[in-house]
């Protein structure tokens, strides 16, 4: 297991070298370059090329490059240009707030999904399975960022049961530890902050939630439906087993082999729904990050945080070959 | 209910009494525009097992052999199928019990084991559970006890090194492993009827004759009574003691083993021992192959479905139901049968 | 081996190879066939039908122009409200006194241009790189795979929302591009799966033998026959097409001319009137998504007839 791990390790590091080279040539293959796109109207010649000195990008391409890829090893991508900050302090600020607006959404898709598609195999054909489909349809074609407004304006707005916006109530200074605001709440016993910041944490949730809660009802169920078929599910039944042994031992632990992949290349694409979620709820996490970062042309910003998206993605990837090797006992980590 | 009066007896009650089984697909609930027809997979199947007994149920794929086990069993999916007519086992009707009476049955009174042992196994669950679970829940061992039944189970069925190979997984297994885990799964309550649909088709030759050798020893050895559902009358020749021949869904000629080889009467049958290379034949002979196929089938309430493809056919076997007689342990269903003779 | 790009990369070879088995015209027939008698397809068909009828005539169907701006709507803009439905103008005013009903209809055909360029050109060049990997196989084929396993391995939204934003100015191109380079690795991969079921078929091989020019197998043969998944999958492009490009506006990296009338761009404006006349968002987004839901229903429909797993 550890050599596995280690191994993979050391193959992700040539796809980061490929996409950090790739990040950086696309920034570079601007017109006018970064320089240029920071002035924008004001740009003229001169004062590009001033620009460009001092952000170093008179500088042979590979000289810069490898600049760059130095300072990003030990952890240096500059600082932003709206901030003047580290950009790795800044990251360092948001992530617990996406980390936790994340986890709150998987366990919602995964929590509701899971037993839902299951639910709609088992019913194949009946009033329920279809309408389940038909959910699952229109869940994916609602744009995020409408149905975050939707249900902003109507739980928050008009019925006023839930906060519209931010991740707790102004003026209550709750302690923080991990970051996690629900979580802190709870290990500094300030319960009352801890509910405040579950009331925060429900719409955004559900909102980043409802994507991959619409994709893994719809593998699941289609998954259960193969299991349901297999013959050895009709050896199960034919050794007498209770309904609730046969789900639980041989029905749910195949069709999760699927699921559970599914389960990774959702969570790995999170990161593009949270940039609209948080930007509805004013989040503050590594969306709003993302996000201003973009309007404001933060190339340092822009240029760190898309090569977090990828180590996201590479990192959840080879956490789901790991549960997967976990699983199913004819994977072989090797 | 008496004891088994040994292997091939048939005097007393028999243990599974089949009477007009009857399977159809389809054509149940709401039917709307484009649905398939309704298709009769067994049409009007009857067959005694007596206790202790081999029985076999032969025919070519598609004549509703598997379709009989696995409505016997109670395996057939709710909705889409019809299942009428009785299968009487121990005195109670199989087919008109609850699903949960059924289920106290199957795996205790009634074992049953696959075609293709790969895909019959759980692929994510080690072989001891897969044995255990069935020890747990009819005949209510704890773990421990459990185990140590199954290592015993494993080791009567032939495998090496049981207590290891509870701790593996299907696919570490070889295919004659892999059924013999399954026999050891299927009779590991002791159960009075074992059924058996093609255990040796998806081996290797040689592993074939070592599965049927361990299956007749351990019903000869436990007095279990066993369906053994085939397409291969080697198979048939060298275990059962009553053979059933299935054609289109019914049973078209049933004898006792060594009468129905030296002298099948039906044409089907007749076809089926004909198709199997004989080393005695002169050599050059060519091997009888029975004409066409299922899909040529007519249906039996106005003609017998055979008749397409028999060489003996007449004008009444495409317009009547061929009669069925049944004298001196023996049943045909032929309006032309092949004469008796001597077979050289 | 990485799972979930196998999976990813598993689903897609399925899929070609579906197509792949059989000739894809008629294939393709089969499935229309069968889809007839789909509900869920014939939904699907008929709101896509409504929607190009809607943008095709929407210079007859709209009552005034897109920018045109009318004094007695004007005249109600206050900061804190925007007129609502009035005689001439049924669904009221825009944040600009323009009329909304109008600009609705007339974004259908912006909307449109958006979704169909965007998947056409991802089609194209997808089309390119899976014709040339699986015609020539060998290095060619390794190339252009790995290449298209880096795409693949980068989220969508976030490949989109990159590449919009590493563009010096957000226009409409920008958007198109954006959206349609995220495609590109899916349409070349199901294409390749799909040509290289078609090499090693018979009439390919015999082709071959009789020394037909190569060119004329790959165009006039395997391209047409290894065609039809590709058609269906960008039925479902389009869709997240039309769906990425709004979240790209919402951003702010959509058009840059506020006065366009496209559903995406319209949707993002709104947000900032919420509070005075939600209607002005509701309308777009209604739009939007029978718009994608139609062409993620067909999409779907066709998928699942062509799959050989469900035509059991």
């Amino acid at each position: 297991m550890l050599r596995f791990l280690v191994r993979r390790l050391i193959q992700v590091i040539p796809t980061l070298l490929l996409l950090s080279l790739l990040v950086f040539a696309w920034l570079r293959s601007l017109p006018g370059g970064p320089a240029g796109a920071l002035l924008g109207d004001k740009a003229t010649p001169e004062k590009i090329a001033e620009l460009n000195h001092i952000l170093g990008l008179d500088q042979p391409i590979w000289t810069q490059y490898l600049r760059f890829l130095g300072r990003a090893l030990v952890g240096n991508f500059g600082n932003s240009l709206i901030t003047g900050d580290s950009v790795l302090a800044e990251i360092g600020r948001a992530l617990p707030a996406t980390a936790e607006l994340s986890v709150a959404a998987m366990v919602l898709a995964v929590g509701l999904g899971v037993p839902l598609g299951y639910l709609a195999a088992t019913q194949r054909g009946r009033a329920l399975d279809s309408a389940t489909i038909v959910a699952t349809l229109v869940g994916v074609a609602v744009p995020v960022f409408f149905l975050g407004y939707l249900l902003k304006a109507f739980f928050a707005v008009k019925l006023g049961w839930l906060p519209p916006s931010g991740r707790e109530s102004t003026g209550l200074d709750a302690t923080r530890v991990t970051g996690f605001a629900v979580l802190d709440g709870l290990l500094t016993r300030e319960f009352d902050a801890s509910a405040d910041a579950f009331r925060h944490l429900i719409l955004p949730a559900v909102v980043l939630g409802t994507i991959p809660l619409a994709v893994i009802v719809r593998i699941t169920r289609a998954s259960v439906l193969d299991v349901l078929d297999s013959d050895f599910i009709r050896t199960a039944r034919a050794k007498g087993l209770a309904p609730s042994t046969v789900r639980g031992r041989h029905v749910l632990r195949n069709a999760l082999l699927p699921v559970s992949t599914t389960i990774g290349l959702q969570t790995g694409l999170l990161l593009a729904g949270a940039v609209l979620t948080e930007k509805v709820f004013v989040w503050g996490g590594i969306g709003t990050l993302l996000a201003d970062g973009i309007s404001r042309h933060d190339y340092p910003r822009l240029q760190a945080l898309l090569l977090l998206g990828a180590l996201i993605y590479v990192v959840v990837n080879l956490l789901v070959d790991v549960s997967y090797a976990i699983i199913d006992p004819r994977v072989r980590l090797s | 209910m008496t004891e088994s009066s040994g292997a091939g007896g048939s005097s007393g009650e028999p243990l599974l009494r089949v009477r007009d089984l009857r399977v159809t697909f389809g054509g149940t609930g709401r039917r709307r525009r484009g649905d398939p027809p309704p298709t009769v997979a067994v049409d009007g199947v009857t067959f005694d097992v007596s206790p202790g007994q081999v029985v076999g149920l032969v025919g070519e794929s598609g004549c509703g052999k598997s379709v009989t086990s696995l409505a016997i069993m109670g395996l057939l999916p709710k909705r889409g199928v019809r299942v009428e007519g009785s299968a009487m086992f121990q005195g109670t009707d199989l087919l008109g019990l609850s699903d949960a009476a059924m289920r106290d049955r199957r795996g205790r009174d009634l074992g049953m084991v696959f075609q293709d042992p790969l895909s019959a196994l759980n692929p994510v669950v080690p072989i001891g559970v897969q044995v255990t679970e069935v020890l747990r829940r009819h005949r209510s061992m704890n773990a421990a006890d459990a185990k140590t039944e199954a290592t015993e189970l494993l080791r009567r069925v032939g495998i090496p090194d049981p207590a290891r190979r509870l701790t593996e997984y299907p696919h570490q297994l070889s295919g004659g492993m892999r059924q013999r885990a399954l026999i050891a799964i299927a009779l590991a309550c002791r159960p009075r009827l074992l059924i058996a649909d093609e255990p040796t088709t998806a081996l290797d030759v040689t592993i074939q004759a070592q599965i049927l050798a361990l299956l007749a020893e351990l019903v000869a050895d436990t007095g279990t009574a066993l369906i053994m559902i085939t397409h291969d009358l080697g198979v048939v020749a060298g275990l059962c003691d009553e053979v059933n021949v299935l054609y289109g869904g019914r049973v078209v000629e049933r004898a006792r083993r060594h009468e129905l080889f030296a002298a099948p009467r039906h044409p089907y049958t007749h076809g089926l021992l004909g198709s199997i290379p004989r080393l005695d034949a002169p050599s050059g002979e060519r091997l009888a192959a029975i004409k066409g196929s299922v899909a040529d089938n007519l249906a039996w309430d106005s003609a017998c479905a055979f008749a397409p493809r028999c060489p003996r056919s007449l004008a009444e076997c495409t317009a009547l139901t061929p009669p069925t007689e049944e004298a001196l342990q023996r049943l045909l269903s032929c309006h032309n049968p092949v004469p008796v003779q001597v077979r050289s | 081996m990485n799972v979930l790009m196998q999976r990813r990369r598993e689903r897609l070879d399925r899929l070609a190879a579906a197509g792949g088995e059989r000739d894809g015209q008629s294939l393709l027939a089969e499935a229309v066939t069968r889809l007839r008698r789909n509900p869920v397809a014939m939904t699907g068909a008929a709101i896509i039908v409504v929607f190009v009828l809607v943008a095709v005539f929407a210079p007859v169907l709209a009552p005034h122009g897109a920018e045109e701006s009318f004094d007695a709507l004007r005249a109600g803009l206050r900061p804190d409200s925007i007129p609502g439905p009035q005689p001439g103008f049924p669904l009221g005013s825009d944040q600009n006194g323009r009329d909304e009903l109008s600009r609705l209809i007339l974004a259908s055909q912006q909307t449109l241009l958006v979704g169909v360029l965007a998947t056409l050109f991802g089609l194209v060049a997808g089309v390119l790189i899976g014709v040339l990997a699986g015609a020539f196989g060998g290095w060619v084929d390794t190339v252009l795979m790995r290449l298209t396993d880096v795409l693949l391995s980068f989220p969508s939204l976030l490949l989109a929302i990159s590449i919009a934003a590493l563009a010096a100015k957000a226009s409409q191109t920008t958007v198109i591009i954006a959206v349609a380079v995220v495609s590109v690795p899916v349409f070349a991969r199901l294409l390749r799966g799909a040509m290289l079921a078609q090499r090693s078929s018979d009439y390919v091989v015999a082709a071959t033998a009789l020394g037909i020019r190569r060119r004329h197998i790959v165009l006039r043969h395997m391209l047409p026959n290894a065609i039809g998944p590709v058609i269906v999958q960008a039925t479902l492009v389009l869709a997240s097409s039309i769906l990425d490009a709004a979240a790209l506006s919402f951003l702010g990296l959509g058009d840059a001319d506020p006065g366009r009338a496209e559903w995406g761009l319209m949707l993002a404006n709104a947000q900032t009137y919420l509070d005075v006349r939600p209607e002005l968002a509701f309308y777009p987004a209604v739009a939007i998504i029978l718009v994608a839901l139609g062409f993620t229903l067909l999409g779907e429909a066709l998928r699942e007839a062509l799959d050989p797993k469900s035509r059991r």
